[in-house]
């Protein structure tokens, strides 16, 4: 291990190591807390690799920078946190239609509305994959600690580029100022995707064809094959038509490339499972204090098990309908009211077992502040 | 012999003719002074990008043969910038119309021109939303009507050519429908000029903002706009008009030579690489 490359450093700075390792050349941004040290590292950080970094004028401009940067073949990104996210919608929407790799990274804070601009929440996660209007289908990542910010903003980039689509990267206001150990890894101790490219002449060439994977090889601009992209419904060629058979499959392309490639984009973690009575499911940093407070529980001879999903979207279904098949009780820990507990119900075979147990607080609990509450969620709602 | 249809034919996607423009509308003749000034000057059409926002001018890219980006309402500069940005060795070129590049999308053209952004900016200016049909614009003059504004504008016009130029551009010319040529030499410069461009072209919407107003066909309306519009030598975006009733000056305000934007992200790429990896 290169001990140079052993840093001590918070979540934030683990994304933009993360970029840079994964290739990534171009940022466009607006500051906004608590993503703020995204920008300023990536502002002192990408001019040294030969990118480019952009301050926008607003987050409109800086999402639809990075749609364009990516749309002449650069690795692109943005960071925001839920007030800019929400602004950001319909570039995300833009790039979702065009099949345009970018990566966002929200980091969650206290809201609704403006919040708390320093302080962590875990509100977004349904924004994260409804945000933006109509149909679509998206890959949202959310690690819980600095080395995982790291190797998920690697994977972020990876995914984007191999589906051609917008990734999600979920951190929060823990996550961005916690700081532990980080191992940057080199290009050569990871594996990096690029974009590939069309091998097939400019004449006739149908760039938002399904491939094997289904997913589509579109040339970048400059590539010498007049590609139109259009925001419009377009069929094959990415021509706009004004029919219900080029809108149906104009839409089923891009929500069906990650549907079925679900299994082979989500990875989750979990503990305990094989014969947990009951399984407490969670995201992110507050995954580490429900690890912490399960292990605890399993040393009191309590059969408790613990599922955190590290692609919150698409969501492990399968993964945690196997974790709970023994649980008579599934229970959610969330900093938010509860947004995880859906795609918990949408994958679990019996609802009436799954609730949320809200933190209302924007600093992480201990395990006995949040045992007092799985209690009390075990025994006030009986299965 | 093979049957040219037309001798810019090559610049054209003839599979998605015919367009969507109206009979009369003054964006045709915008489309074919580019691609004039595109042939003149030789440029390997495989080295332009058209980026396009929503609007009728929105439709550019399905019909001219280069790559083309047809994004959100609004945001065209943007996603010019961002391509600009990734591969310099691109013509970028943003067409919109008034609603998209100065309601819209207004913030993103000063900043653009702050920025003296390597990018030409064309906005169409008929006066009018036309693709929504037929509402009121930044740029509806006094004593015009449009379906939202039935008892005239509410608030005075923008007038492109003086925000263009205060906030930075370093090319800015405003021509008619009505000079086609003129036209075609002010493409050829901007498509030349180092840094940020801007041209905007007055142009009829006989099917909407002609028929409110009372012009009975595209030609009275076309004759309209020819009378208004004075071409006017040596003088500065300031001292020019904007005024349906007396006269648009039309003619080329700004042409400067200043550090573009490419240029000082170059600098700042090459300061940040000579200064080693100290992480201080």
């Amino acid at each position: 291990m290169d001990k140079e490359r052993l840093l001590f450093t918070h979540g934030n700075q683990a994304i933009v190591e993360g970029a840079i390792a994964a290739g990534c050349k171009f940022y466009a941004g607006y500051p906004i807390t608590p993503s703020s040290e995204i920008a300023e590292e990536m502002s002192k950080r990408l001019p040294k690799v030969g990118g480019i970094y952009v301050q926008g004028e607003d987050e409109l401009a800086s999402i639809n920078m990075i749609v364009g940067a990516s749309l002449a073949g650069a690795k692109a990104m943005t960071a925001t946190s839920g007030p800019g996210y929400s602004l950001m919608q319909e570039g995300l929407g833009l790039a979702i239609a065009l099949e345009t790799p970018i990566v966002i990274a929200d980091v969650m804070r206290a809201g609704p509305s403006t919040g708390i601009a320093s302080k962590a929440w875990q509100g977004d996660i349904m924004q994260a994959r409804f945000g933006s209007h109509s149909d679509y289908e998206i890959i949202s990542l959310y690690p819980s600690s600095v080395q995982e910010a790291f190797d998920l903003t690697v994977e972020a980039f990876n995914l984007a580029e191999k589906y051609m689509t917008p990734v999600i990267l979920l951190s929060d206001g823990v996550l961005a100022r916690m700081r532990e150990r980080l191992y940057v890894k080199g290009r050569d101790e990871l594996n990096i995707v690029e974009r590939k490219k069309p091998t097939e002449p400019p004449e006739g060439y149908l760039p938002y064809a399904r491939r094997d994977d289904y997913v589509p090889v579109i040339p970048s601009f400059g590539d010498g094959y007049f590609v139109l992209r259009d925001s419009l419904t377009h069929d094959e060629r990415g021509y706009y038509y004004e029919r219900p058979d080029v809108q149906a499959k104009f839409v089923r392309n891009i929500v069906e490339k990650i549907q079925r490639n679900a299994e082979k984009i989500y990875s989750w973690e979990e503990r305990f499972t094989d014969d947990a009575e009951l399984v407490l499911v969670a995201a992110g940093p507050m995954a580490r204090v429900v690890s912490t407070l399960v292990k605890e529980a399993r040393a009191n001879g309590l059969r408790w098990g613990y599922f955190r999903p590290r692609t919150i979207w698409p969501f492990p279904e399968e993964p945690l309908r196997k974790a709970v098949e023994h649980a008579s009780r599934v229970l959610t820990v969330e900093m938010s009211v509860g947004k995880l507990v859906y795609p918990v119900k949408w994958s679990v075979k019996d609802i009436s077992n799954v609730s949320v147990v809200q933190w209302l607080s924007y600093e992480l609990p201990t395990p006995e502040e949040l045992l007092k509450l799985v209690e009390n969620e075990v025994s006030s709602v009986g299965a | 012999m093979e049957l040219e249809l037309h001798p810019l034919e090559k610049y054209i996607r003839t599979e998605k003719m015919p367009t969507t423009w109206c009979p009369g509308c003054g964006i045709g003749t915008e489309a074919q002074a580019f691609i004039r000034a595109v042939d003149e000057l030789k440029i390997d059409p495989k080295k332009i990008v058209i980026v396009s926002g929503i609007g009728c001018t929105g439709r550019m890219p399905h019909y001219l043969r280069f790559d083309g980006a047809h994004v959100l309402h609004g945001r065209a500069i943007p996603v010019a910038i961002g391509i600009k940005l990734a591969r310099p060795d691109l013509k970028v070129v943003v067409w919109g119309g008034d609603g998209d590049i100065l309601s819209i999308g207004g913030n993103h053209l000063i900043h653009a021109a702050r920025r003296n952004a390597d990018i030409t900016v064309i906005m169409n200016n008929n006066f009018i939303y036309g693709l929504t049909g037929g509402q009121v614009a930044p740029t509806t003059p006094k004593d015009t009507l449009t379906y939202t504004s039935p008892y005239g504008p509410d608030s005075k016009p923008f007038d492109a050519v003086k925000i263009a130029a205060a906030a930075g551009a370093t090319y800015v010319a405003r021509w008619s429908t009505a000079y086609p040529v003129l036209l075609k030499e002010s493409f050829k410069k901007a498509l030349q000029h180092r840094g940020f461009s801007f041209i905007e072209i007055i142009s009829q919407c006989p099917e909407i903002f002609g028929r409110i107003n009372g012009f009975k066909d595209p030609y009275g309306l076309y004759q309209k706009i020819r009378k208004i519009g004075q071409i006017r030598r040596g003088i500065g975006p300031f001292e020019t008009k904007y005024d349906w009733n007396e006269e648009i000056t039309l003619g080329e305000f700004v042409n400067k030579d200043e550090p573009t934007y490419l240029e000082q992200l170059s600098q700042i790429i090459k300061e940040a690489q000579e200064s080693g990896q100290d992480e201080a």
